[in-house]
C-alpha cells in the first residue's frame, strides 16, 4: 500500500519533470539551430523587411501609448510622495530614470509580446499544422532560414528602435503632467531631464529591448514550430508564447539590471 | 527489369511506443507510377515523409538514384529532385496563388519575378487553370483547384520525382478523376517516376503501374493493377472491396 503511494507520488512529480527536461532540451536545440542559420547564409532580407515593418511600425502607437501613459503616472507619483519630504524637484530625474532604464523596455516589450509573440505563433503554429512548413522542406527551402532567421533578426533590432521611440515618449508624458498638472516651470524640467540623462541609463535599456525582442521572436517562433493537432493546439501555443516570453522577460529584467547595476 | 530510382530497406518508425514502420523494403522503378495502398494510421505518410526527409527514421537506409537520402551530404541535392503534392495543399496563405507556383523559381532559381510569374501562369494553365487565378489568394480557391495549384508548384520545377499524398481525398467523384487524369498527364510529360499513397481505389486504377499494399508497418503485397484484381490475399481482397470483414481489423 505504502509502496504504491510512493510510486504514485513519484510518478506524479516525475511525468512533469521529465517533460520540463525534454521541452528543455528541445529548447536549446531550437535556440542552438535558430541562431546557427541566422548567422549563416542564405538571407531572406524581404522577409526581415516584412518582420520590421509587422513588430516595429504597426507597434508604433501601442508603444506610443503605453510609455506616455507610464510617464504621466510616475510623474504623478513621484510627486505625491516626494512632496512629503521637499523634494519635488526630483520629478524629472526619476521619470527618466524610471522610463529609460525600466518602464520602456520592459513595458515595450510586453505589449509586443503580446501582439507580435502572439501573431508569431499563430501563424507559424497554423503552417506547422497544415503541412506549410512540409512544402517548405520539399521546395528546398529551409524553414530556419526562411521563416525564423528574419523574425528573430526583426526581434533583436526593432525593439531598441521601439524602446527609443518610447523613452522619448515616456518622458514626454512625465513632462506634460510635470509642467501642466504639477505647475513646473518648462525651462527647468527640460534641463533637469538633460542633466540627469547618462549613458548607461539608455544603453542599458537599449540591450534590453534587443533581448527581450529576441525572447519574443523566439518564443513566438519556438511555440509555433511545436504547436500539434489543430485550432487547440495553435492556440495553445499562441498562449504559452505569449506567457513563456512574458516571464522570460520578467526574469532576464532582472538579470540585466543586476550586470548593468549592481556594485 | 529498368532501373532502380527509389530503394528502401528495412526502415523502421516509431513514435513513443507506437511502431509504425516495421522494416519496409520496397523499389520504385524509373519512370513507374507506385501507389502505396493500405488503411488510415498504417504509416502510409509516414513513409513518405521520411522518403522526402521530413522525418528521420529509426534505421534502415533510403537511396534515390543510389545516394543516400539520409545523408547530410546528399540532403540538399536530392530535395531538389522531388516535387510533392500534399493532402490538403499546403499553400502559402501569405502569398498569392503564382507567388505559390513560383516559389522553387523565385526563392532557390534566382528567377525574375516577372519572367516567373509568365512561367507558373503557363503551369497553371496545363492544370487546367485560368490565368485570371493567378493573382487570387489560396483561401479564395476550391478544394479542387487548391489541388491544381499544389499540383502545378509541384511540377513547376520538372522534378524527376513527384509523390502525392491522398491527391483525391476530400474531392467529389468527378473532380477526383479530373486530379487523376491530371496527374497521370503532367507524370507522363514530364517522365517522372511517381509515388503515391491513398485508399481511393479508383485513384489506384487510374494512376498506378505498380501497387503495393502497407499493412502493420510493412509491405505485405505487391504487384500491378491486373495482379491486383486477381490476388488471392486476403489482405488485399478485403482492402480493394472494402470488406469489414476479414484479417484486417478496425480498431473502433
Amino acid at each position: 500500500m505504502m509502496k504504491r503511494q510512493i510510486e504514485n507520488f513519484l510518478r506524479t512529480l516525475g511525468h512533469p519533470l521529465v517533460s520540463f527536461i525534454i521541452s528543455l532540451g528541445n529548447l536549446v536545440l531550437f535556440v542552438a539551430s535558430a541562431v546557427y542559420h541566422a548567422l549563416t547564409p542564405k538571407y531572406y532580407v524581404k522577409n526581415f523587411l516584412r518582420q520590421v515593418l509587422e513588430m516595429g511600425f504597426y507597434s508604433l502607437p501601442v508603444v506610443g501609448l503605453t510609455t506616455i501613459f507610464a510617464g504621466m503616472v510616475i510623474a504623478l507619483q513621484t510627486y505625491s510622495g516626494f512632496a512629503r519630504y521637499g523634494a519635488e524637484s526630483a520629478v524629472a530625474s526619476v521619470v527618466l530614470i524610471s522610463v529609460t532604464r525600466e518602464l520602456a523596455p520592459v513595458l515595450s516589450a510586453l505589449m509586443v509580446a503580446g501582439r507580435i509573440g502572439a501573431a508569431m505563433a499563430a501563424e507559424i503554429g497554423t503552417m506547422k499544422v497544415t503541412e506549410q512548413i512540409d512544402a517548405l522542406v520539399t521546395l528546398s527551402t529551409n524553414p530556419f532560414k526562411y521563416l525564423f532567421a528574419p523574425r528573430l533578426w526583426a526581434g533583436l533590432t526593432v525593439l531598441p528602435v521601439l524602446v527609443l521611440f518610447g523613452d522619448v515618449i515616456g518622458i514626454f508624458g512625465g513632462y506634460v503632467v510635470g509642467v501642466y498638472k504639477l505647475g513646473f516651470n518648462p525651462a527647468n524640467y527640460i534641463n533637469s531631464t538633460i542633466e540627469e540623462i547618462e549613458a548607461i541609463g539608455i544603453i542599458s535599456g537599449l540591450t534590453k529591448a534587443a533581448v527581450f525582442g529576441f525572447i519574443i521572436a523566439l518564443m513566438g517562433c519556438y511555440n509555433g514550430y511545436h504547436s500539434k493537432g489543430g485550432a487547440q493546439g495553435v492556440g495553445q501555443a499562441t498562449t504559452n508564447a505569449v506567457v513563456s516570453a512574458s516571464i522570460l522577460i520578467l526574469i532576464f529584467n532582472y538579470i540585466l539590471t543586476e550586470v548593468f547595476f549592481s556594485k | 527489369m529498368s532501373e532502380v530510382k527509389i530503394s528502401i530497406r528495412n526502415l523502421h518508425k516509431t513514435f513513443g511506443t507506437k511502431q509504425v514502420l516495421k522494416g519496409v523494403d520496397l523499389d520504385v522503378f524509373k519512370g513507374q507510377s507506385l501507389v502505396v495502398i493500405g488503411g488510415s494510421g498504417t504509416g502510409k505518410s509516414v513513409l513518405i515523409k521520411c522518403i522526402q526527409g521530413l522525418l528521420e527514421p529509426d534505421f534502415g537506409t533510403i537511396k534515390i538514384d543510389g545516394a543516400d537520402v539520409l545523408s547530410e551530404k546528399s540532403k540538399g541535392h536530392i530535395s531538389e529532385k522531388m516535387g510533392m503534392l500534399f493532402q490538403g495543399g499546403a499553400l502559402f496563405d501569405s502569398l498569392s496563388v503564382w507567388e505559390n507556383v513560383a516559389f522553387s523559381l523565385i526563392e532557390n532559381k534566382g528567377y525574375d519575378r516577372q519572367v516567373a510569374k509568365r512561367e507558373a501562369v503557363r503551369v497553371l494553365r496545363q492544370v487546367g487553370l485560368a490565368p485570371d487565378v493567378a493573382d487570387l489568394s489560396p483561401s479564395e480557391l476550391s478544394g479542387g483547384m487548391q489541388k491544381r495549384v499544389g499540383l502545378a508548384r509541384a511540377i513547376i520545377t520538372k522534378p524527376d520525382i513527384i509523390f502525392f499524398d491522398e491527391p483525391t481525398t476530400g474531392l467529389d467523384p468527378i473532380m477526383a478523376d479530373v486530379i487523376n487524369d491530371l496527374i497521370v498527364e503532367s507524370a507522363k510529360g514530364l517522365g517522372a517516376t511517381t509515388l503515391t499513397i491513398t485508399h481511393d481505389m479508383s485513384s489506384v486504377r487510374k494512376i498506378a503501374d505498380r501497387v503495393a499494399m502497407l499493412y502493420q508497418g510493412k509491405i505485405i503485397w505487391q504487384g500491378t493493377v491486373k495482379e491486383m484484381d486477381k490476388t488471392e490475399n486476403p489482405y488485399v481482397v478485403q482492402f480493394i472491396n472494402g470488406c469489414a470483414q476479414g484479417p484486417i481489423k478496425v480498431e473502433v
